[in-house]
């Protein structure tokens, strides 16, 4: 497809006058394509440049036809924001499914090829109850019971982190953040590392040992604390969920891991909905102090937005009409053995937020930079107006073919604060529970729970993604999806797995 | 050995879906949200027909029965795919940067089609190939060596018929052209029918009927959507 794209692309630098040429180009368009030859080839070449006659110009028509393909199309001189207002949607929403999906796979993988993590023997120090009893109720009452005691651990550190961010402590949450990426980073995945050793019976020595994981660790740490190319914080993040996901599964008693799914998707529609939901103040004060909420927090899905990030700085202005969403803080870790992750959510940008960066790079940028429509330029101006004092950091828009993290190209004093705010972000805590709850239905050995809970959860996010564009407000994004695997996964296990086991044994298929 | 033949089968069965979805669907974020929409539609119509099935306590034992009710089901949500789609279509296309995404109505049916089919036959598979892996195997002692295979390839054939099963269903419903939505509902019926026979060890009579069942219907799926033998041509010749 690749090749195809780029020749789409050369095309599109053409006018849509060349229909008939552009026709001969991309011969090898498929099934899709031949199914739509009903309509013989004129919608055909009007499917990648229809947009041409949307907006406006040759730009917007390039955006439009590279937009499909994985490609990164080298950009147009002018990113029109009415198309960039347009791409919040579809796809935002794989931007998401994608790192979901990684996530797990790396779970499930693992759930299904170390037995370390299945296996119960040592439990959290929040979790007192053991479930060892063989009567019902008293399961019950002790799932119940660790999950409300682990939910109040939670509750009282999201609080904790509410105060010291309120008393701006920063130092304080910053070591915070840092000491339990770094348990994570070093202690979780040296554990990790040397049960999957162990489960493929591949000896290792400790040097060598030694010396991955210290490449592996400080890698991480230096990306995701300062910088580093956004795919590899973005692998990092990922990572860093699910090796949290595997410890919840690991050291949570059976039950109480529904229980605790359950409790903690209640936990977040609370705290992110509810006028003085401690998320909700976390997001706030992050928006009225225009910074980013801490990086290690959240997993960012900002290469689409780079472009015009580095051209012209300036998208904050239009994010009034292009909801964005950004998850707060999935927290990873805390000093304990447990992780307390917390703060899933989901919420447009701050239409009023001139984030220092951006502004910086608007004032810089936005003079020269054409082809916006007055009413950006204007708000634009005005974020100038605002923030021309702060750190100078004008640099000449850039037009790269690369699409990038800007901060790698920029040496940013303030790392992450450019595009953390931009795209389509989601808590950490938000992959680890999806990927606890999909790794939790993995654990049983049966895939087509598995694979129900998968798609339940996609179909969730996909939702919660809806309400989003629907709603412009901050929304978590646990809620719908958990409910959902919650479901799936209960009535694969007990009614669907059944009756699939049997069409399957018979082959009989329907 | 089994290795071997886990990859084999699960190629057999999900490479030409795999070889579609990469081709026709991966790179447009909104085909990839119908499809998994169509899978999880796939999800629910299976939910409801396992429920009919777990409460008829007595006729458990009967597969006929919950196989019945299974078809129906599908068909119910195919219907509501569609019905889902076409209400749907302003919306998606707002949400897409391809703004013709709705030119041809049959390129949803299509990536609904291949959603539902794909999860179908995951849902058949799955299980029978993470159990192919080893360490023991089938038809050594008892059953029949064939079993993975013909499984592999009934899955393969069920996939390809729910798409182009969409494809015909949904133009149907476009055009009031009920002959062919009956068509989908008889041929549907006829090839769940004979993978009764499975369990006989009849493959010959279950597999080819199947897969004559299978070409007639893509057949006319590529009919209804336009097609003809000299734009296949075409469409071959010009690739080079």
């Amino acid at each position: 497809m690749s090749d195809t794209g780029s020749e789409t692309e050369e095309a599109t630098e053409h006018t849509a006058l060349m229909d008939g040429h552009i026709a001969e180009a991309r011969p090898d368009r498929v099934i899709a394509e031949r199914i739509a030859k009903k309509r013989k080839t004129k919608p055909d070449n009007q499917r990648s440049y229809g947009s041409v006659d949307g907006v406006s110009g040759a730009a917007s028509g390039s955006g439009g036809s590279t937009a499909p393909n994985a490609a990164p199309p080298p950009p147009p001189p002018e990113p029109q924001l009415e198309e960039l207002e347009l791409k919040y949607g579809a796809r935002h929403v794989i931007k998401l499914f994608v790192p979901v999906t990684l996530c797990m796979l790396v779970v499930v993988a693992t759930i299904s090829s170390i037995n370390f993590y299945s296996v119960k023997d040592v439990y959290l120090a929040y979790t007192p109850f053991h479930e060892e009893s063989p009567y019902a109720v008293t399961k019950v009452w002790n799932a119940l019971a660790n999950s409300l005691i682990l939910l109040s651990v939670i509750a009282l550190m999201t609080v904790l982190l509410i105060v010291l961010y309120k008393k701006r402590c920063y130092k304080i949450i910053h070591g915070w953040l840092i000491l339990s990426s770094l348990m994570l980073l070093f202690l979780f995945s040296y554990l990790y590392i040397e049960e999957a050793l162990r489960a493929y019976n591949i000896p290792m020595d400790y040097i060598t040992l030694l010396f991955g994981m210290w490449n592996f660790g400080v890698v991480g740490m230096i990306v995701i604390h300062w910088k580093g190319p956004l795919r590899l914080q973005q692998a990092y993040l990922i990572f860093i969920a699910a090796l949290m996901a595997l410890v919840f599964i690991k050291y949570l008693p059976e039950w109480t891991t529904w229980a605790v799914l359950a409790v903690i998707s209640i936990w977040d529609l609370i705290a992110v909905l509810t006028p003085k939901g401690p998320l909700r103040i976390l997001v706030e004060t992050a928006q009225e102090r225009n910074e980013p909420i801490f990086p290690a927090l959240i997993y960012s899905s900002t290469v689409m937005y780079c472009l015009a990030a580095t051209t012209t700085g300036g998208t904050e202005g239009g994010a009034e009409t292009r909801p964005s969403s950004t998850g707060a803080a999935g927290r990873a870790g805390a000093a304990g053995a447990a992780g307390e992750p917390r703060a899933r959510e989901l919420r447009p940008l701050n239409p009023h937020g001139s984030r220092e960066n951006e502004t910086n790079e608007a004032a810089g940028a936005g003079g020269d930079a054409a082809g916006f429509d007055s009413a950006w330029r204007a708000r634009a101006q005005q974020q100038r107006r605002l923030r021309v004092d702060t750190v100078e950091r004008a640099e000449p828009p850039r037009y790269t073919t690369r699409i990038d993290r800007p901060n790698t190209a920029h040496a940013a004093p303030q790392p992450g604060a450019d595009d953390e705010e931009k795209g389509v972000k989601l808590g950490l805590g938000d992959f680890i529970f999806y990927s606890v709850l999909v790794g939790k239905a993995s654990s049983y050995g049966d895939w087509n729970t598995t694979l129900a809970c998968f798609v339940a959860i996609l179909i969730g996010l996909c939702l919660t993604l809806l309400l989003l564009a629907i709603l412009k407000k901050a929304l978590p994004a646990l809620p719908i999806s958990i409910t959902f695997g919650l479901i799936f996964y209960f009535a694969t296990r007990c009614v669907v797995k059944p009756f699939a086991d049997a069409l399957a044994a018979e082959q009989v298929f329907i | 050995m089994t290795l071997a033949e886990f990859f084999s089968c699960s190629l057999l069965a999900f490479g030409a879906p795999l070889v579609m979805f990469a081709f026709t669907v991966a790179n447009d974020p909104v085909r990839i949200i119908i499809m998994i929409a169509a899978a999880f539609g796939w999800l629910l119509s299976f939910l409801l027909s396992s429920l009919v099935w777990y409460a008829v306590v007595p006729l458990r034992s009967y597969l006929a029965f919950g196989m019945v009710f299974a078809i129906i089901f599908q068909e119910i949500f195919r219907y509501g795919m569609y019905v889902l789609l076409r209400k749907t279509e302003a919306g998606l296309k707002e949400i897409s940067e391809n703004h013709n995404i709705g030119s041809n109505k049959l390129e949803m049916a299509y990536v609904s089609g291949l959603g539902f089919g794909t999860m179908s036959g995951a849902f058949a598979l799955i299980n029978v190939l993470a159990d192919s892996v080893g360490p023991g195997t089938l038809g050594l002692h008892t059953g029949t060596e064939y079993f993975f295979v013909t499984s592999a390839a009934m899955t393969l054939c069920m996939i390809l018929l729910n798409t182009f099963w969409s494809v015909i269903f949904f133009s149907g419903f476009d055009d009031k052209n009920y002959v062919k939505v009956g068509w989908v509902i008889v041929s549907h019926f006829f090839v769940s029918g004979l993978s009764l026979l499975n369990s006989k060890e009849l493959y010959a009579a279950t597999i080819l009927p199947s897969y004559i069942v299978l070409a007639i219907t893509a057949y006319i799926a590529f009919k209804t959507a336009g097609g003809s033998a000299r734009s296949l041509m075409q469409s071959i010749s010009s690739r080079s």
